[in-house]
């Protein structure tokens, strides 16, 4: 009995304990499935990803036909989540930074109605929210033969939202790159800003030269293209739209969702973020001279955000593993491919862990990049 | 010590794993665990109060009368398309009634084995009159709703590919959503089974809008399942079957079978389980088919009352009438 | 004449006190009044409140008959009509007691045995056999019953369990702290759909042949298992608040380990993170809506299910009105509570 007198030891005990009763619990599971499997010749493993996944996939940013592989049908829906998920951060955060300030707004109206925005939002099923958009898709607007056309080149309609677009010449393709480019550019010409602020005490701009390199750049490029000009206009050919860019009306629903949904959380954050700014701060700058809108800008926002990082990453996360959500609307992302591998393979176990592992490495990663990002914005207290 | 545990826990699995047949089983918990669909008009649905209606309904409950002459003795489970396999598999239902179509990868790496045909179905499409489709094969380029993950999605596919049309499918999970997009729009045609579209077009307010194109793009033969590897159990479900049919051969029914009490006629006898031998064969009452028609009836019965001319779907019998009458519907000899 | 002027100093001073601000208000006037007079319309002038389907299909307004004739369906799923009263008791005494738990001066240990009694009593009361009640199966509980069911449960057990895990998080053995911090970051990296579907389609498979979990318990099990990584989460934040020297005191006082948790450290770390904890819990009250996507009857499914009826097609807008209000008055009064809490511990400035 000595042996469980000392503390250390018990530890020791208590571990080892545990440990094995983990173990058990694991080879208990794995015993049973594998048994449950083996009784009835059900096929293990993923060998399955490599046959031929024989269902179409209804929107794809790759090429994907029935006679490809499993694996590029979860690569497909894979990258329909990154999608919605790239773009719909974006705008939870633009939106919830918005909602975030002007609820604090002196206007009693615009500050009221903020505030109802988040309560309302926040306090509803996310689910239901979706499928309260996509319904709204469906039900309220016309058929594609009598689509909406509030202006040329766009066409609103229950198939979703045509938009003209540009053709498809490699120019137009590397457009984005550029816009890229220039978010680089700008993120360069802020530090040259803020380098001479500090050694001559005057500001450099930073928007002009960046707006000025975008263009600068583009033109050029247009120009070596040989000014390529041609439009791809969405036209009614047989039963859809054939040309320009489309928005189905289950991507748009899950972008709306999840973008308003995450809004009010993120705009929660930023408020609180700036409500935890000390007021003396507010009674510095505009002793210093500054306005209102400046002192938000220069001095209480980038405050504020060192506060609200921390809790936005995690909203970034939220909406990325809430896009799995898109499975009860019907948008092909990668929890509805799996599912649908799932139904036609049989092979649960394979699939459901599949699903998480991908969660779990998007969720890694991004918590990763941003977490290097909050460092840099936290190491500047000086 | 560890090994001790190791083995204890081993021993435990054992002691669990070591399980009797299916039969007994139900046996022994009194009623009959049966996997149908969240909701399938004619072939399984819950009405308003949850009571379960329709052909895969009434298989189950044939089984529980074979087996408690109680066709109540039955455990309804909804599943959807994606749980059905998994629910069979892990024995948390006993047999799947749920429209499943019998194919050979379903038969073999999905681990089931498949009673005898209750349903020869065959994929259709449904579209708007006004669009003015007369074929199947108008419609390249047509966004096409359907059910995900079921065969229907691949006959889809297939024959799209096949066709060389190019197709913009739309899937939900759920059949009454693949529904709804289409009737809202969303779509330009609804591929289902034959008489899933027949089921779908009796529910809409006013049917003539919608037209079921000639073509029939595959064979859709649905079955029961059961888990691979219990052959007696599989001889209960296949029987119970094969009962049905031959009692609408035999011309006996719910109402009349009473009147044959006295029969002189070998087949019936053995039918009814006035000749011994078939119920110990299967390990059931030998007036186990007995039980069966007199509770739910002959498969003509069911199939008039769930999908027939009086009931909403309207269905002709078609290839489901019997070998003798102009279908495909044929039963081994019960001997 | 003194109300009328103050009104308008007020709105001077919060409507028009700069250029923009008063083109903002008037926009925002202009905008709240064409909505409002388009949902008088839409609810009041244009609506069916009393007809049937055929008269709704008619009007261009709301369809109020479709909730009347649909209520009892959504609220109650497949729950025989005759026994209804039994679920709406339930809900009254879980009403009750929670409302009666709110106060501060009811945290004791005889709230907890109000509790479980409720438990006892709902059962007994949804399930019936006994005192000459009608069973009810459980296949047959749906709508907002099963709902409150997969959320009180959830948080009973999911918040014991995540207050280990977080202990667990923080323990000295590292085996222990290992497997925690692992679980809680597995748990929060991925959806919580995907754990749904992990107890409709693989717990199965994990059991021994023939033991076989009712698909509710599953989906309840997903939830609780979901659910406790965030619990341990917010209760890592409150043990973390609590100063080191509270540790060593209870150390000095010759405490144990499990007595120091017990007496000392939890007390005041869980006190401290009420409102954060209230907050998971109305996250997991909207979160058990997911479960329509395995096919369970809940106050999501039954609302769908009720959308699905021939005869009553198209009213989609009336059904998801009507179901957000109900989770919203839910969530928002949970939010509320959880706010007037956290002013009142910041007044006290610490804890009592």
């Amino acid at each position: 009995m000595n042996f469980l007198k000392s503390e250390k030891n018990r530890e020791y005990l208590w571990q080892v304990l545990f440990t094995l009763s983990i173990i058990a619990f694991f080879t208990f599971i794995l015993r049973n499935t594998q048994s449950a499997l083996d009784k009835q010749g059900i096929a293990s493993g993923f060998s399955f990803l490599s046959q031929e996944a024989g269902f179409e996939i209804g929107e794809s940013i790759i090429d994907f036909f029935s006679d490809d592989t499993y694996q590029l049908a979860l690569l497909s829906g894979f990258l329909n989540t990154v999608k919605v998920a790239f773009i719909g951060n974006i705008l939870a955060l633009a939106l919830g930074f918005i909602v975030g300030v002007t609820s604090l707004s002196d206007n009693y109206l615009v500050a009221k109605l903020s505030k109802f925005y988040v309560e309302s939002i926040r306090n509803i099923p996310l689910i239901l929210q979706l499928f309260f958009w996509y319904s709204i898709f469906t039900e309220v607007f016309p058929s594609v033969r009598s689509a909406l056309n509030p202006i040329g080149g766009v066409y609103l309609s229950n198939r979703g939202l045509y938009l003209v677009s540009f053709s498809d010449h490699w120019f137009f393709n590397i457009l984005p790159l550029i816009g890229i480019l220039s978010v680089v550019a700008f993120f360069f010409f802020k530090k040259r800003s803020i380098k001479s602020l500090e050694r001559t005490g005057v500001a450099r701009k930073i928007f002009l030269p960046t707006l000025l390199f975008f263009i600068l750049v583009s033109f050029a490029l247009w120009l070596v293209a040989g000014l390529p000009r041609e439009l791809s206009w969405p036209t009614l050919a047989g039963f859809n739209f054939e040309g320009g860019v489309h928005l189905s009306p289950e991507f748009s629903s899950l972008l709306i969702g999840l973008v308003l949904y995450t809004s009010a959380f993120n705009a929660e954050i930023v408020r609180a973020g700036i409500l935890s700014v000390d007021h003396g701060q507010w009674e510095a700058a505009s002793s210093l001279g500054l306005n209102k809108n400046q002192t938000l800008s220069l001095i209480v926002i980038p405050q504020a955000l060192r506060v609200a990082i921390p809790p936005l990453i995690s909203q970034v996360l939220n909406l990325t593993k809430n896009s799995s959500l898109a499975v009860a609307i019907g948008y092909p992302d990668f929890v509805s491919v799996a599912n649908t591998s799932l139904n036609i393979t049989g092979q649960a176990v394979e699939l459901v862990l599949l699903i998480m592992l991908v969660y779990l490495s998007i969720s890694l990663s991004t918590s990763l990049v941003m977490n290097i990002y909050n460092r840099s914005v936290t190491l500047k207290e000086r | 010590m560890r090994t001790n545990i190791l083995i204890s826990f081993s021993m435990l699995c054992f002691v669990f794993a070591a399980n009797a047949g299916t039969l007994d089983k139900i046996k022994k918990k009194g009623h009959v665990s049966c996997g149908v669909s969240q909701g399938l008009a004619g072939f399984s649905a819950p009405d308003g109060l949850g009571v379960w209606n329709g052909i895969d309904v009434d298989i189950c409950r044939a089984l529980a009368a074979a087996i408690f002459k109680d066709p109540k003795k039955v455990k309804f489970v909804s599943l959807s398309a994606q749980q059905r396999f998994t629910a069979l598999q892990s024995g948390e239902i006993d047999i799947l009634s749920r429209n499943t179509t019998n194919t050979l990868s379903r038969d073999t790496s999905l681990g089931l084995n498949f009673a005898p045909v209750i349903y020869y179905d065959g994929q259709g499409f449904m579209v708007r009159k006004k669009d003015g489709i007369k074929s199947a094969k108008d419609l390249s380029g047509a966004s096409v709703c359907t059910q995900q993950g079921t065969t229907t999605e691949l006959n889809l596919a297939d024959y799209f590919r096949a066709n060389r049309m190019k197709l913009k499918p739309v899937v939900f999970e759920s059949n009454d959503e693949v529904t709804q997009a289409f009737l809202k729009g969303r779509c330009d045609a609804l591929t289902t089974d034959a008489s899933g579209l027949a089921s779908e077009r009796s529910k809409v307010k006013n049917p003539n809008d919608y037209i079921i194109l000639p073509e029939i793009i595959s064979k859709e033969p649905l079955a029961p399942a059961v888990r691979h590897g219990d052959d007696k159990w599989l001889d209960v479900v296949t029987w119970t079957v094969n009962a049905l049919l031959t009692a609408e051969e035999l011309g006996i029914s719910s109402k009349n079978i009473d009147s044959f009490k006295k029969t002189r006629d070998p087949k019936i006898a053995r039918f009814i389980g006035k000749t011994i031998g078939n119920g110990k064969a299967l390990g059931l009452d030998e007036k186990w088919a007995y039980y069966i028609i007199k509770t739910v009836g002959n498969y003509s019965e069911i199939f008039e009352r769930h999908v027939g001319k009086d009931s909403p779907l309207k269905l002709e019998r078609g290839l489901n009438a019997l070998w003798n009458k102009g279908g495909i519907m044929y039963s081994s000899p019960m001997r | 004449m003194f109300k009328s002027k103050a009104l308008r100093t007020w709105c001077h001073k919060n409507l028009f006190n700069s250029k923009m601000n008063s083109f903002l208000s008037v926009v925002i006037v202009v905008i709240l009044f064409k909505f409002l007079s388009y949902f008088y319309a839409w609810f009041v002038t244009n609506a069916v409140w009393i007809g049937d389907a055929a008269a709704c299909r008619e009007a261009s307004g709301a369809c109020v008959v479709f909730i009347k004739e649909k209520y009892n369906f959504i609220l109650f799923g497949f729950y025989p009509r005759a026994e209804i009263y039994r679920p709406i008791l339930c809900i009254v005494l879980l009403l009750s007691l929670v409302i009666y738990s709110s106060y501060e001066k009811n945290w004791k240990k005889c709230t907890l045995i109000l509790w479980a009694l409720l438990f006892l009593v709902s059962t007994i009361l949804m399930g019936g056999g006994i005192f000459s009640l009608p069973i009810v199966e459980s296949d047959q509980w749906g709508g907002l019953p099963l709902t409150l069911i997969l959320s009180v449960v959830g948080i009973f057990v999911s918040y014991p369990l995540g207050i280990v895990l977080a202990l667990g998080r923080r323990s000295k053995m590292p085996i222990i702290r290992i497997f925690s911090t692992c679980y809680i970051e597995l748990i929060r990296g991925v959806p919580m759909i995907s754990l749904l579907f992990m107890s409709s389609v693989m717990f199965p498979l994990f059991l021994p042949e023939g033991v076989v979990i009712d698909k509710i318990i599953r989906a309840q099990i997903a939830i609780i298992m979901f659910v406790c990584a965030y619990m341990a989460e917010v209760v890592r934040g409150g043990l973390q608040a609590i100063p080191r020297g509270q540790y060593e005191a209870a150390e000095a006082l010759g405490l144990n380990y499990f007595q120091t948790m017990r007496l000392v450290i939890l007390p005041q770390a869980l006190k401290v993170v009420i409102p954060p904890t209230v907050n998971t819990v109305i996250g997991m009250f909207k979160d058990t809506s997911l479960v329509i996507i395995i096919a369970l009857f809940d106050l999501m499914s039954t609302m769908k299910t009720a959308l699905k009826d021939p005869e009553w097609l198209g009213f989609n807008v009336e059904g998801y009105i009507f179901i957000a209000l109900i989770y919203f008055m839910f969530c928002f009064s949970m939010g509320k509570y959880s706010r007037t809490l956290e002013k009142k511990f910041n007044r006290k400035g610490t804890l009592t």
